[in-house]
């Protein structure tokens, strides 16, 4: 029988580890009315989350390169719309690539702003090699380490209440960490033109490219 | 130190008030002497958000953000940063953001530290290379013309600029 999760994935070994919950189930109930939020993705895996979300919404900015950049995308915006919640949702590898702006956030704060980091232990764009966070990496603790006062760990479907209620409210910088497993994000083919993408958020959120 | 010390306090002063008149609200920095007083500034300026970053690409994607929010951000580095930021500057060639950095340059005129000049002499060839349009300043009177064409490039042009104060004009620094 062919296993029908992607190839080379340990999954018994993976489950055991704590990722347990289905992305594609997880994620919507995470986030709920995901008309509240402006959207920050990263490059694969959550931008195929969020784009299947929102049917590719004008709402959300997703990435396909620049690896690395999907927290402060989120700064920015952040604290260019203090009226607007912004929720990034990236994945562990992304995240991984420039955990210095966990800090750099820590440090502004900002209430309007959530990271969800979507982590399914591997680098899933790439053929499934596991990432840090299947190593013992811990994201939760490096943001908290970092400086951010709210942090969760959400790995089971009792924890989901809390992790989305994270996401919505507070007095600054929430980071969520939804630990899943390491499955097929949603198939939905998004716009990849970063230009063309850049012109519809801000034709959606300003009135003018 | 500069050739002329009350010129270069009356041009640090007057380019920090052209980017307010320009409605930059975002100022993104690595800390760095040659930008100190539009560092200390920001920080003391209400208005503007005043970003310490721990690399510069980070600057990258923030003024990407701030871009999609409706806001103008600059980012203030120094040249060695300029090769932190390459494969970010992917976001703003290929998204047609408007990016105006300012770099305060080693590794050139005058330069005694070997290990700036690697970077240092790479900076042009190398922004070039992923679509940054680069204006190097020499002497004080060019500093807010310069900076005020690279506004107009920016954020009325939509291209991207770095600006590069030489160390002609900020001064070689010793060590």
């Amino acid at each position: 029988m062919v296993a029908d999760y992607p190839q080379g994935v340990d999954m018994a070994a993976a489950i055991a580890a704590g990722f347990v919950l289905d992305r594609r189930a997880a994620v919507p109930k995470l986030i709920g009315r995901h008309e509240d939020f402006l959207f920050v993705t990263g490059l694969a895996g959550t931008a195929r989350d969020i784009a299947a979300l929102t049917q590719d919404g004008a709402h959300i900015y997703t990435m396909a390169g620049a690896m690395g950049g999907a927290c402060m995308i989120g700064l920015g915006l952040a604290l260019a719309r203090p009226d607007k919640r912004v929720l990034v949702a990236t994945g562990d590898g992304e995240l991984l690539m420039n955990l210095g702006a966990l800090a750099t956030i820590a440090v502004l704060n900002p209430a309007n702003l959530a990271l969800l980091c979507v982590d399914n232990g591997h680098y899933g764009e790439t053929g499934y090699q596991k990432s840090h966070t299947s190593l013992g990496v811990d994201l939760e603790r490096i943001a908290a380490g970092s400086g951010i006062k709210r942090t969760r760990t959400v790995a089971s479907e009792a924890d989901l209440a809390e992790g989305a209620r994270m996401l919505r409210e507070g007095n600054g910088t929430a980071f969520v960490v939804l630990k899943v497993k390491p499955d097929e994000p949603p198939s939905y083919k998004r716009n990849m033109d970063p230009t063309s993408c850049r012109v519809r958020f801000r034709g959606a959120l300003l009135g003018t490219a | 130190m500069p050739a002329n010390r009350d010129n270069s306090v009356r041009w640090e002063d007057e380019l920090y008030d052209l980017l307010r008149r320009n409605n930059v609200t975002q100022f993104a920095y690595v800390p760095d002497a040659g930008h100190r007083s539009l560092i200390d500034r920001s920080l003391a300026d209400p208005g503007v958000h005043s970003v310490a970053l721990t690399t510069e690409e980070e600057g990258v994607a923030l003024l990407a953000g701030a871009d999609l929010g409706g806001a103008r951000a600059v980012l203030l580095m120094q040249s060695s940063g300029a090769g932190n930021c390459i494969n970010m500057l992917s976001l703003i060639k290929g998204g047609h953001f408007p990016f105006l950095t300012l770099l305060s340059m080693r590794g050139d005129f005058g330069e005694g530290n070997p290990w700036q000049y690697p970077m240092g002499q790479a900076v042009e060839p190398v922004l070039s290379a992923m679509g940054v349009i680069c204006l190097r300043i020499e002497r004080p009177e060019e500093v807010i013309p310069t900076v005020s064409a690279a506004l107009t490039m920016v954020f009325q042009g939509g291209n991207a600029v770095a600006v590069l104060l030489t160390q002609k004009l900020l001064g070689a620094k010793a060590f």
